[in-house]
């Protein structure tokens, strides 16, 4: 089947007084496995629901294969979603909801059959065809919500938050599955989820949203490696952020932190900005070693707080009026350092992300 | 298309109830020649005996309220608060009543607890006094209480079951205990359930026409209204007086309901908490509570009694017990009277199918459309609630009179046509409760689910929303049916002969006389028979909550 592409341009929606989507424009690629990721109120699966067609955009573009689809009518679409809830039908069998689609496509009986079998095989459930879906296990269900969405042979598949009904442990086996799926089907598929691990583990891209709008869009590495706001960063990852402004004096610059106060920064940091920024550094960047490369942002800090979380230490660290996130790698027979320790941090500067603007 | 179906049902809506209710409004406020006047109602004022109905109106329907509180309140306290086999008992004791039509009762409740009845006739032997039970409104009170107390029994146990064990557990926790934990928190918490229970009994006794119709008691509101319209004439303002007075102390007391109730929903109880402790009863408790248990069965079950005991005896008055049976009367009903049950199943049950069809339209419009005013169908529709029936059909003499049924020669209130749709009419909002609860149920992706696969929105209403709403929508026709087929007030004025005459209007008429008590009850035990059966269905349709998930 041929792999499509799902595009929207400027798209505006809002109910009433309350803007829920502003200005949102993206690009899925066709075979692309894509997420969108953000808190519950951002307005993913409202966009999720348009591309469905179950709601409806007041301005803007959505394309899907190229044809402009606003108006069409979710049961002409050919666009397939999996519910977060699944929503089984609990009065027919699983072989009867897993057929629907087709039957509704007034295909041959046989070929309903048929193709109804075969997609409960992909998702391992054959044999259960007889059964209810009150009858099946959460994660059966959800293959069942899968099998009976693939049967269709959807242009694109819809995924909302498909895992959030499932245990951790389950979570992650579907994980991998969902993976396996989609490198064999190959079927241009959105993801919405609240959970930046779920996404980042399994999309090629994401879109991260908040209040209606599009914050960044990249691969899971750039969107941690590079996040392009406050929010990015925020959201996804555990982030240290603060806020200052930017000095250059003679051989070096200066950060003047209300929060860390005074502390001077790798001169590589500043070479084009100056003014009001916020520096972003990860807790794995920060090192406790001392000496470390001159490259470095170094302050000094006193142990508040520290967790022992298996992999690594988690510290918290307070530096001037701040409290700074520093995670520890453990090595065998480590001890945890208690509060009221002094320690220097240090930040390579190329862990240092510097975001300016709001 | 869901604009054209919402048109049709707001067309019959207003054609059926709107238009014969304003009618009736605008009668009672018009002058000869069109003019606004408050004559009719001084007039009405004026008049003694109206006057007297008004207060008797008033009277019966408070006291019948009061002493409903008083049967009822113990026995939802005791299902509550008390792991013990009585409960069940209170459970039945909460449906017997209504599935006796009160007007039925009435005639077994004179023989029984009349001024010559088996009660007083013993009394009068052991004691030398009796007690008048069933003298006048006191009959009415008494026949209506028994009747009506379930409403509130049944609401007030929901409502105190659903009070979260934690309250009680804090109140405890701080000092409260006894009385005084009852009155400051189980009983306030359960308060929305009281009122909504209350206020039901007392819209249904204020505008019950039967019951002192059959007694021979006329001085009260409904009786008179009935009797202006019948024999002073159709043209008789007074008549429309009552009407508009009715219909506001009904919609009156729904309102005020519905005021107290906002912003009150004290339901408490969480997912996975537990409601209220039960204990086990005290040695002390269980003689207080069986005794009431038993008494009140055995008030509830008199009419039931006393009606088999009355088709089954050849002659009964007094003395405490028939003096000998026979099935003659029984024989007498289907020789004669086959035909009445016969239209009661049509009527009826084209009513009930009106009301599913109507419902569950509504409940789709209202639930998952954003169709602009169809609030207003809801309202609408649910308004027929506050409408007493001796007021609808008063209004459908008045606004049809002369309009012709189309293919035929007879008037359209003249025919059974009419009676069927006034029956549809009133018992819309049981149906359209029903239909909603059904549809509330559904979770909106089940729908969507399926237009995303490729079914139209008639594919999916035809394939999902409809199979998976029957249940409610079966309860909902089984509920208009039985309420339907027991109605008396329309039926009263809108039944012109006796061959297209309903089962309920079927009893009346054998019961005016002596000689017809006999069939008349028979008649009764069948109406009740009909009755029990549908709501034995109707329980076991509703609580079949979710038959798909086992």
């Amino acid at each position: 089947m041929d792999k499509v592409r799902v595009e929207a341009r400027h798209i505006e929606l809002s109910y009433g007084a309350t803007k829920v989507l502003h200005d949102v424009s993206l690009t899925v690629e066709p075979g692309e496995f894509f997420a969108l990721l953000g808190p519950s109120g951002s307005g993913k699966s409202t966009l999720l629901r348009l591309i469905a067609g179950f709601n409806q955009h007041q301005s803007g573009e959505l394309l899907i294969a190229g044809r402009d689809v606003t108006g069409v009518p979710p049961w002409k679409r050919n666009v397939g979603m999996v519910f977060q809830n699944y929503a089984l039908w609990p009065h027919m069998t699983v072989m009867q909801n897993v057929s629907f689609g087709l039957e509704e496509r007034r295909l041959p009986r046989d070929e309903v059959r048929r193709r109804a079998e075969a997609a409960l095989e992909l998702v391992g459930l054959s044999g259960y065809g007889a059964r209810r879906p009150g009858q099946l296990s959460g994660g059966q269900q959800q293959r069942v919500a899968l099998a009976r969405t693939l049967a269709i042979e959807p242009q694109v598949l819809l995924l909302d938050e498909p895992l959030s009904n499932l245990d951790a442990k389950l979570r992650v086996q579907m994980r991998r599955e969902l993976i396996r799926l989609h490198r064999r089907l190959g079927i241009t598929t959105l993801f919405v989820t609240h959970d930046q691990e779920e996404a980042m583990t399994i999309c090629d891209r994401i879109a991260v949203l908040d209040q209606g709008v599009i914050q960044q869009i990249g691969t899971p590495v750039e969107l941690f490696d590079r996040p392009a706001n406050r929010f990015v960063a925020g959201f996804v990852g555990t982030v240290n952020l603060f806020e200052g402004t930017l000095e250059r004096d003679g051989g070096g610059a200066r950060l003047r932190s209300p929060a860390l106060g005074d502390v001077p920064v790798p001169q590589d940091l500043a070479t084009d900005i100056a003014g009001t920024v916020e520096i972003a550094f990860r807790p794995h960047a920060v090192s406790f070693e001392p000496g470390g490369a001159t490259n470095s942002l170094a302050v000094d800090g006193v142990i508040e707080a520290g967790e022992f979380l298996g992999e690594f230490m988690r510290y918290e660290v307070r530096v001037g009026s701040a409290l700074v996130v520093a995670d520890q790698p453990h090595r065998r027979g480590g001890a945890l350092l208690g509060r009221g320790e002094k320690v220097r941090l240090t930040v390579p500067s190329r862990e240092i992300r510097v975001i300016v603007g709001p | 298309m869901i604009a054209a179906i919402s048109l049709a049902i707001a067309a019959f809506l207003v054609a059926f109830l709107v238009l014969p209710v304003a009618s009736v409004v605008y009668t009672a406020f018009a002058t000869g020649d069109g003019g606004f006047t408050f004559s009719h109602f001084e007039s009405f004022f004026r008049i003694s005996l109206m006057r007297e109905s008004f207060w008797n109106s008033l009277w019966v329907a408070g006291l019948s309220v009061a002493f409903a509180s008083l049967i009822a309140v113990p026995l939802a306290y005791f299902t509550v608060r008390f792991r013990f086999r009585g409960a069940l008992l209170i459970q039945t004791l909460g449906v017997l009543p209504l599935v006796m039509p009160p007007f039925v009762g009435a005639v077994a409740m004179q023989l029984l607890f009349g001024r010559s009845g088996s009660v007083n006739l013993l009394l009068n032997q052991w004691f030398g006094f009796s007690v008048p039970f069933m003298d006048g409104l006191n009959g009415v009170i008494f026949v209506e209480t028994l009747h009506y107390f379930p409403f509130i029994l049944l609401n007030l146990t929901v409502a105190m079951q659903n009070i979260d064990g934690a309250m009680e557990e804090s109140a405890h926790n701080l000092g409260a205990s006894g009385w005084r934990l009852f009155w400051r928190i189980v009983f306030p918490l359960a308060m929305p359930g009281y009122v909504a229970g209350a206020s039901l009994v007392f819209v249904k006794v204020f505008d019950d026409l039967g019951t002192p119709l059959v007694l021979g008691v006329t001085n009260m509101l409904a009786p008179q209204a009935y009797l202006r319209i019948t024999s002073v004439g159709i043209e008789d303002p007074i008549g429309y007086v009552i009407s508009v007075i009715m219909v506001v102390f009904s919609v009156g007391a729904l309102w005020m309901s519905a005021r107290i109730l906002k912003g009150r929903d004290y339901s408490t109880l969480q997912r996975g908490g537990t409601s209220l402790a039960k204990r086990r009863l005290t040695r002390g408790q269980a003689v207080l509570a069986y005794g009431w248990i038993g008494l009140v069965l055995l008030l509830v079950l008199s009419p039931h009694l006393g009606i088999l005991a009355m088709s089954l005896s050849k002659v009964w008055s007094f003395s405490v017990l028939p003096e000998g049976f026979t099935l003659a009367h029984y024989e007498t009903v289907f020789t004669q009277s086959s035909r009445m049950i016969g239209n009661t199943l049509l009527y009826c049950g084209l009513a009930a199918f009106i009301d599913v069809a109507l419902g569950t339209a509504i409940a789709y419009i209202i639930l998952r459309t954003r169709l602009p005013g169809r609030e207003l169908l809801d309202w609408t529709a649910s308004a027929a609630l506050a409408i007493p029936g001796v007021v609808l059909a008063i209004g459908y003499l008045r606004f049809f009179r002369g309009i012709e049924l189309p293919f035929s020669d007879s008037a359209f209130t003249a025919t059974w046509v009419a009676l069927m749709v006034a029956y549809a009419v009133r018992r819309l909002p049981y149906a359209l409760r029903s239909c909603m609860a059904a549809l509330q149920q559904l979770h909106v992706s089940l729908e969507e689910a399926a237009e995303n696969l490729g079914a139209t929105k008639a594919a999916s209403i035809r394939r999902i929303v409809v199979p998976l709403m029957a249940g409610g929508m079966l309860a909902g026709f089984v509920t208009s049916f039985i309420t339907a087929a027991v109605e008396l007030s329309a039926t009263i004025v809108l039944s012109s002969s006796a061959s297209t005459a309903p089962l309920s209007y079927g009893i009346y008429l054998y019961m005016q006389s002596i000689a017809g008590r006999g069939p008349g009850s028979a008649l009764g035990v069948i109406a009740v028979v009909i009755v029990g059966l549908g709501t034995y269905a109707s329980y076991r349709l509703s609580n079949r909550s979710d038959p798909w998930t086992r």
